[in-house]
């Protein structure tokens, strides 16, 4: 019943998508991480004007689908065309490449944020005030005592959210990105075996995840080696 | 749980799952019609959530021809054939055309409607200033259609083409296009209007009377067909209504209505109505 040989063949064509799904995925996380940690810091003051914002940011962003949020962004701001050539984003808000990008980075950035906040919250108050007490710097503390601890602990939990993400790109298909899903939804229209296309292109996604977990967790380990002892 | 429990359980599930598929044999009294609802003037949503167009009137005439009660249902078209096969639905009503690649999988009726294919682009551009031409080419005929390519290719250069993806459109473009434009697969052609508007795409690809509904909007004024329309070849013999290949009786009940509508001038009359044209297939 399962024909082998139509795996190897489309197998090759759906790899053909993995390149544009790796880029996705890591360039809106490594950018998504940077956007969460900023988001994360600037909460820390507890300077309503900088809290709420964020707030209702990560409230609008956590609270809707992305594939609303990837929709909304390309094909609700293309309507705005005149308004953003006026202010020069037109060439960013023209690509789906960049569309996605930005869908994908703001959606992580807002999950990530209150990843990274929690982590920070959770480092043990004593810390920071025995820094202070030996006369370090907020800024000092921050570097040297908070943020490796908080950012040690967030590994597991934001290891969630990079899975989350990779298999976010998916929803790129719609916008025209013919990433992995996008190209096995080509080739079910082809061949009509939606079951043996989706069953492999399941799998890549599978090996990537797995691949990512296992690093994650070798970080983890090499980051807390007293654990391990 | 005992195993009579089970086989009854069974056996209540199997009618209910199978309870409305056709089967081969008996003529069927009530089937399901499946459409795309997103291609109009062919089949389409209306605000209120209805499925209306030239379609899905003909469907509702064919249905009072065979006299048998039809529900009118809306699927993705890219899930249309696999639907079928597993028997959401008997019939796909949807703008289809009869393809080889397509008979493989499952039966389509006679033709209903044959409508060609064509570009819609900006009227300031170079296709856009040779305007709609009334010919159609015929892919089979090599020589003809292969010298209307060649002409069309220089003006297309290097634009980038919106086209609904899983479509014949898409297979027509990558078999003789895919050396000069950019294509862009869409999930629906509402998609691939909306990023013309937004001026993200240059041009579209589609069937002539959607593209004809599409240029009728006000903001696609500055837009029009332009360049001849293509026939055969990739595209098959026409639009036909897609059935399960078992299903025999049903595809020759379909037949004979379809014949009936031909005859007496309903699908001209319905065409005409939806598309401003006569697009019934000449036998």
């Amino acid at each position: 019943m399962i024909d082998f040989r139509f795996f190897l063949e489309i197998i090759p064509q759906l790899l053909a998508g993995l390149p544009l799904t790796l880029e996705l995925a890591g360039t809106s996380i490594l950018l998504g991480l940077v956007l969460a940690l900023a988001l994360a810091l600037a909460q820390q003051g507890g300077n309503p004007l900088a809290v709420w914002p964020i707030r209702l940011f990560v409230a609008i962003f956590r609270g809707t689908p992305l594939l609303v949020q990837i929709f909304l962004i390309y094909y609700g701001l293309g309507q705005f065309r005149p308004f953003l050539k006026e202010i020069g984003l037109w060439w960013l808000f023209r690509e789906p490449y960049w569309c996605a990008i930005l869908a994908l980075t703001l959606n992580t950035g807002a999950y990530g944020s209150e990843i990274l906040r929690g982590a920070i919250r959770n480092v043990p108050r004593g810390l920071p005030e025995a820094a202070s007490a030996l006369g370090m710097s907020r800024l000092l503390t921050l570097r040297f005592i908070v943020l490796p601890l908080a950012l040690r602990a967030a590994i597991p939990a934001y290891g969630n959210e990079v899975i989350l993400m990779v298999k976010g790109t998916s929803l790129a298909s719609i916008i025209t990105l013919m990433e992995v899903t996008g190209i096995a939804q080509g080739l079910i229209s082809q061949s009509y075996r939606a079951i043996e296309v989706f069953v492999a292109a399941g799998a890549i996604y599978l090996v990537l995840n797995f691949t990512i977990v296992r690093a994650l967790h070798a970080l983890e380990i090499r980051l807390t080696p007293y654990r391990s002892r | 749980m005992t195993i009579r429990l089970m086989a009854a359980l069974a056996a209540a599930l199997s009618t209910l799952i199978f309870a409305p598929i056709a089967s081969a044999e008996d003529a069927p009294k009530e089937i399901k019609i499946a459409t795309e609802g997103a291609y109009a003037p062919w089949n389409f949503t209306t605000s209120d959530g209805k499925l209306d167009g030239l379609e899905i009137e003909l469907a509702n005439d064919l249905c009072a021809r065979m006299k048998v009660k039809c529900t009118i249902v809306a699927q993705d078209w890219d899930g249309l054939i696999p639907s079928l096969k597993v028997g959401k639905f008997d019939v796909i009503m949807a703008s289809m055309f009869i393809t080889p690649k397509r008979l493989e999988t499952i039966d389509f009726t006679q033709p209903y409607a044959v409508d060609p294919s064509g570009f819609a682009v900006a009227k300031d551009s170079e296709l856009g200033k040779l305007g709609m031409s009334a010919d159609k080419f015929k892919l089979d005929d090599e020589a003809s259609a292969k010298d209307a390519i060649e002409k069309l290719k220089p003006l297309l250069k290097g634009k980038v083409v919106g086209v609904q993806a899983a479509t014949t459109n898409l297979d027509f473009l990558k078999t003789y296009f895919a050396d000069t434009v950019e294509i862009r697969e869409y999930k629906t052609t509402e998609q691939h209007d909306l990023d013309l508007a937004a001026g993200r795409i240059d041009a579209l690809f589609a069937q002539r009377t959607a593209l004809a509904a599409t240029l009728a909007k006000p903001e696609f004024e500055e837009y029009t067909i332009a360049g001849p329309g293509f026939v055969g070849g990739v595209f098959g013999l026409g639009t036909g209504a897609g059935v399960r290949k078992e299903d025999t009786k049903l595809k020759e009940m379909l037949n004979t209505a379809i014949d009936g509508a031909i005859a007496d001038g309903t699908i001209k009359r319905i065409s005409e109505k939806w598309v401003h044209s006569d697009v019934t297939p000449v036998k």
